[in-house]
C-alpha cells in the first residue's frame, strides 16, 4: 500500500518538478496582491477588535484561503484524466488498492498547498506581519490542504464537464474565500448566514490559524470538525473512485 | 486459461420517450481462452468487443456473470490484484499521461506494477528498442505521431512481462506499414508464450493473427472457431455478383458448384476463394451490411 501511495505521489512530484519555477512564481501573485491591497492599502485604516494590526489578522485568513485554493486546484487535473485523457484507467487496471490512488493524489496536493503556504509566510514576514508557527499551526494547515484536496478529488470523480469543475470554484470556493473568517470576522454576518458559514471547514481553519498564530487559546472542537470533514470527504471520494468501474 | 461464464453488461440510458432504460452492451457471453492462444474478438462497431475487454481487464464491472483466470475469480479483491499483475492492456484510446515524457510514462507503469529500479531501467531501455522509440525517451507524448503512440502503448503494456495481453483495436486508423509492424510484434509475443486477446473490426487482421476467432454482434456471441474452420464450414468458394448498387455472394464447397450457379444469374459475376470477411458478413447480417 505504501509503495503504491508513493508511486501515485511520485507522478505528481515529477510533474511539479517540471513546473516548479512557474508554480512558485504564479503562487506569489495572489498573496502579494492581498498583502499590498488589504495589508498596506486598506489595512492601515482598519481597526481590529483587539487592537492588533490588520495585516496580523489578515495573514492567517490568506493562508487558509490560499491553501484551500491551491490544494483543490492541484487535484482538478484528475477530472481531465478521467473524462478527457482517460489516463486514470492506467491506475484502475494496475494492481494497486483504490485508496492508495486517493491518498497519493491528496498528499501531492497537500505538498503543493504547503509550498504555496511557505511562500505566503515568507512574504507576510517581509510585509511586517507577526504570528507564531507551532506544530499545531502546521497540523491545521495540513488538515485544510487535505480536506480541500479531497473535495477536489470528489468533484473530479462526480462532475462530468470541465465547466462544472469551474463552477465549483465560482459558486463554492470563491464565496468561502471571502466569507469564512478570512478578511473579516464571521460575527459581522447576519445570524442565519453566520451559522451556515461557521459549519464550513475554511471558517474553522481561519480561526484556528489566527488563534494559534497570535498565541490565543483555540478551540480543539474546531480541530475535531476538520478531522470529521477529512474522513467523510475521503470516504466519499474513495468510493466514487471505486465506483468508476460501474 | 481465461473462462468467461454468462457475462452480461448493461448501461443506463434514456429511451426514445426520454425515460430511464437499460442498454444491453453484452448479453450472456461465455468463452474459454487457452494459454498461449491468440484469440480474436471480431465484430462490427457496437458489437460489445470493447465492453467485453473492459470487463476482462477489470476496467468495468460486469452486471452479472463470472470471469476466472486460471480458476481465480476477478470478484475477489486479492485474486484481482494477482490477476492484474499478470495482464497487460493496450487500450483503444491513447490514454497516456499527457504531463509526462515517454520515459516517465513507462516508469510510472513499471512502478505501478511494483518493479524495482534496476528492473525498471533495464526493461524500459529494452522495450523502447523493441518498438524503436529509444530516441524519443525524453519527448512529451504529445509530440509523437499516431503510429509511435500505438507502439508506445504496446511497450507500456509489456513492461511488467504480462502473461496475458489484451489489445483493443490496436491498429485502428493506422497506415498499412505501421499495422504490419504491430502484427509482427503480436506474433513475436505469442511466439514467446504470451496469451493474446485482440479485438478488431479489421477482418484481415483477425485472419492474419488469430488462432481462434469469436464473432460478436449486438452484444451477443454468434460463433467461435478457427478462421480456416469458419471458411471450411461455410464453403471454400464464393460466387459473387453485383449490379450498379448491390453486391451479393453465396458460398459453395467447390469451384464447379459455384460455376454452375453463376450460369443461372444475369449479372456481372466472379468466383473466388472465400475468406473470413465473407463468413463475418454471413454471420453478422448480410442484408444490413451490404
Amino acid at each position: 500500500m505504501l509503495s503504491d501511495i508513493w508511486t501515485v505521489f511520485w507522478r505528481d512530484w515529477v510533474v511539479l518538478k517540471h513546473r516548479m519555477t512557474a508554480f512558485i512564481l504564479s503562487r506569489m501573485v495572489a498573496p502579494l496582491l492581498y498583502l499590498v491591497a488589504f495589508g498596506w492599502g486598506l489595512g492601515r485604516s482598519i481597526q481590529t477588535a483587539n487592537g492588533a494590526s490588520y495585516i496580523d489578522f489578515l495573514v492567517p485568513g490568506i493562508l487558509a484561503l490560499n491553501s484551500m485554493n491551491i490544494s483543490f486546484n492541484s487535484v482538478t487535473p484528475v477530472h481531465a484524466e478521467r473524462v478527457y485523457h482517460k489516463s486514470i484507467e492506467e491506475y484502475i487496471i494496475a494492481p494497486i488498492r483504490p485508496y492508495a490512488y486517493v491518498i497519493g493524489k491528496v498528499l501531492a496536493a497537500v505538498l503543493r498547498g504547503l509550498i504555496s503556504s511557505a511562500i505566503i509566510i515568507a512574504l507576510s514576514y517581509a510585509f511586517g506581519a507577526h504570528f507564531t508557527i507551532t506544530p499545531l499551526f502546521l497540523l491545521v494547515l495540513i488538515l485544510n490542504c487535505a480536506i480541500f484536496a479531497e473535495i477536489g478529488f470528489a468533484a473530479a470523480m462526480f462532475l462530468s464537464t470541465y465547466e462544472q469543475m469551474g463552477q465549483v470554484n465560482t459558486y463554492i470556493l470563491l464565496p468561502m474565500s471571502f466569507l469564512c473568517g478570512t478578511f473579516f470576522s464571521t460575527k459581522a454576518l447576519p445570524d442565519a448566514l453566520r451559522i451556515f458559514i461557521e459549519c464550513l471547514p475554511l471558517t474553522h481553519t481561519s480561526y484556528l490559524l489566527r488563534g494559534i498564530g497570535s498565541g490565543a487559546e483555540v478551540s480543539l472542537w474546531s480541530v475535531g470538525i476538520l478531522l470529521i470533514y477529512l474522513v467523510a470527504v475521503f470516504v466519499i471520494g474513495g468510493q466514487a473512485f471505486i465506483k468508476l468501474k460501474n | 486459461m481465461i473462462e468467461v461464464k454468462n457475462l452480461r453488461k448493461t448501461f443506463p440510458h434514456k429511451d426514445t420517450q426520454n425515460k430511464k432504460a437499460e442498454k444491453v452492451a453484452v448479453e450472456n457471453l461465455s468463452l474459454t481462452i487457452g494459454t498461449g492462444e491468440i484469440f480474436g474478438l471480431l465484430g462490427p462497431n457496437g458489437a460489445g468487443k470493447t465492453t467485453t475487454i473492459r470487463m476482462l481487464t477489470m476496467m468495468s464491472r460486469p452486471t452479472s456473470g463470472e470471469i476466472l483466470y486460471d480458476g481465480k475469480h476477478i470478484g475477489n479483491a486479492d485474486d484481482a490484484r494477482q490477476i492484474k499483475q499478470m495482464i497487460g492492456v493496450v487500450p483503444q484510446n491513447l490514454n497516456f499521461d499527457q504531463d509526462l515524457t515517454v520515459g516517465e510514462n513507462l516508469e510510472l507503469h513499471a512502478r505501478l506494477y511494483h518493479m524495482n529500479r534496476e528492473e525498471r531501467e533495464a526493461r524500459i531501455a529494452e522495450l523502447l528498442e523493441y518498438v524503436e522509440l529509444q530516441n524519443v525517451i525524453n519527448d512529451g507524448v504529445r509530440q509523437l505521431s499516431g503510429g509511435m503512440k500505438r507502439r508506445l502503448l504496446i511497450a507500456r503494456a509489456l513492461i511488467h512481462r504480462p502473461e496475458i495481453l489484451f489489445l483493443d483495436e490496436p491498429t485502428v486508423a493506422l497506415d498499412p506499414q505501421v499495422r504490419w509492424r504491430i502484427w509482427e510484434l503480436v506474433r513475436r509475443l505469442a511466439k514467446d508464450g504470451a496469451t493474446v486477446l485482440i479485438t478488431t473490426h479489421y477482418i484481415e487482421e483477425a485472419e492474419e493473427l488469430c488462432d481462434r476467432v469469436a464473432i460478436m454482434n449486438k452484444g451477443k456471441l454468434i460463433d467461435v472457431d478457427t478462421p480456416q474452420n469458419f471458411i471450411n464450414r461455410f464453403g471454400r468458394f464464393v460466387a459473387e455478383w453485383r449490379d450498379d448498387v448491390h453486391r451479393d455472394f453465396r458460398f459453395f464447397n467447390s469451384r464447379e458448384e459455384a460455376r454452375q450457379f453463376i450460369g443461372t444469374i444475369d449479372a456481372a459475376s466472379s468466383i473466388r476463394k472465400s475468406n473470413l470477411e465473407d463468413v463475418f458478413i454471413e454471420l453478422t447480417g448480410r442484408k444490413e451490411g451490404l
